[in-house]
């Protein structure tokens, strides 16, 4: 037997200059989509002081864009999620080549160094690294990096929850509505929720994060898991928390679930937090 | 309503009649403090040492900006979670601490203890650390400077945008 397979080499430095090309823009713009969300609920809104907040932040968004100054002073930890071809070979190191386009962005742009290196003994490591990455291995040639750095005033307030079958879409409601009543004004709302629901503990902590990676405007291509975005959606918005936990109508821009096979006696959730600044980048080689 | 905070009697007289929910602008000085630095305070106060830096009469600004470019003033500086110094707030009134700024609610324990001891929670809106920087007219380390971000920084501010969480006749503002 004999095979031909066409693969594609990426140099370390090549993926290091893509990652430092999305990590050095990542932290001073808004997307358009989400401000425009975040402009219609300024419109909508009757309570004076959450009118305020979300006047600043529309503000900021400018500020931050035409000054380029970070929207704000939390940079975060980097999330990496990659889609790696399978027919790409590196030359060289997949995690020193991340680390360092980071590294370099954050040095470059002056962002926060947010990392320490133990959480034991919380010594800082200086240069906002490493980056938590997650690897999927894709068919064909291309590599896709998508880069999220998240601060902790949302990511504190993630909860993963092992339901059980008999807890069933009401069990999933009522902790998903918790997580964000619990949140209050401290995740930043208005907030994109991402709901992970299946797997197993790891798998639907992931799920929840990879769905904040969505276009703000889709909605889930499974009727049901829809369904239960539309649902979260309406009851997100009902608590009343508002723009900072001032009070309103916009508690949540957008609601985004995953899901995915579990076993026959479990029933996993996870909800991770994105707040109003809905930072993420990608870049594909 | 403007506030100079460097002015005791002028901001407690003002604060008296102002209600949850107001939005005020503040000028003068504010401190920086934050997780580290709150903890290394409340061992220094419970083994009786010495502190590096006087915080009577001041208003402690919970942030940690981003490094501050060549020829600007400061970084990126917004409020983090106060949430996480609830639990030193005993000792904001040992400190001589007029008042606080952060985002987000605070235990009720610390709620209580603030409104016992008199002392101001303010928030700025989270995420704005652009808009807030433009507030920041001069920026100096003054203690803790192994922390890093997290360091003590004397910040002059001009304007500076807060508003009122709680006040004398009950007023919450997260929950009115």
């Amino acid at each position: 037997m004999c095979y031909t397979v066409v693969m594609k080499i990426l140099t370390e430095l090549q993926i290091e200059n893509a990652v430092y090309e999305i990590a050095k823009k990542m932290c001073f713009e808004v997307d358009e989509k989400t401000l425009k969300k975040i402009s219609d609920a300024y419109e909508k809104e009757d309570n004076r002081a959450t009118k305020d907040a979300l006047s600043d932040i529309i503000v900021n968004a400018k500020i931050a864009k035409n000054e380029h100054i970070p929207l704000c002073q939390d940079t975060g930890i980097v999330i990496a999620f990659c889609e790696i071809g399978g027919q790409i070979v590196i030359d060289g190191s997949f995690e020193k080549a991340i680390n360092s386009g980071i590294k370099r962005a954050y040095s470059t742009e002056y962002l926060r160094k947010s990392v320490v290196k133990s959480p034991l003994d919380r010594v800082n490591t200086n240069d906002n690294t490493p980056c938590i990455i997650h690897t999927t291995i894709t068919d064909g040639d291309k590599l896709k990096i998508t880069l999220c750095p998240k601060g902790a005033g949302s990511e504190n307030m993630g909860r993963v929850k092992m339901l059980t079958p008999a807890s069933g879409e009401d069990g999933i409601i009522d902790f998903v509505v918790e997580t964000v009543r619990l949140a209050g004004g401290k995740a930043c709302p208005p907030l994109i929720v991402g709901v992970g629901i299946g797997g197993d503990l790891e798998e639907c902590a992931l799920l929840s994060k990879r769905a904040l990676l969505r276009d703000i405007d889709d909605c889930s291509k499974d009727t049901h898991a829809k369904r239960l975005e539309d649902i979260l959606y309406e009851k997100i918005n009902a608590l009343n928390i508002g723009a900072m936990g001032l009070k309103g109508k916009t508690t949540c821009l957008a609601v985004k679930v995953e899901t995915f096979p579990c076993h026959i006696a479990s029933l996993p959730v996870a909800v991770s937090l994105m707040c109003h600044a809905n930072r993420h980048a990608t870049c594909e080689l | 309503m403007n506030i100079n905070i460097d002015d005791k009697n002028e901001f407690l007289s003002k604060i008296k009649t102002l209600k949850a929910g107001d939005r005020v602008y503040l000028s003068g000085t504010l401190l920086t403090a934050r997780d580290a630095v709150h903890k290394e305070l409340k061992n220094l106060i419970d083994n009786n040492e010495k502190l590096p830096y006087n915080f009577v009469n001041s208003i402690i600004y919970y942030a940690g900006p981003t490094d501050t470019p060549p020829e600007k003033i400061v970084g990126s500086i917004g409020p983090t979670t106060s949430q996480r110094m609830d639990s030193y707030a005993e000792y904001m009134k040992k400190l001589g601490v007029l008042a606080v700024i952060g985002k987000g609610e605070r235990s009720d324990e610390c709620k209580k203890i603030y409104l016992r001891d008199g002392i101001t929670y303010f928030i700025a809106t989270g995420g704005c650390g652009a808009l807030l920087s433009k507030c920041v007219t001069s920026c100096e380390v003054v203690a803790f400077s192994h922390l890093g971000c997290e360091s003590v920084k004397k910040l002059t501010v001009d304007n500076f945008p807060v508003t009122v969480c709680y006040d004398n006749e009950q007023g919450d503002i997260f929950n009115g």
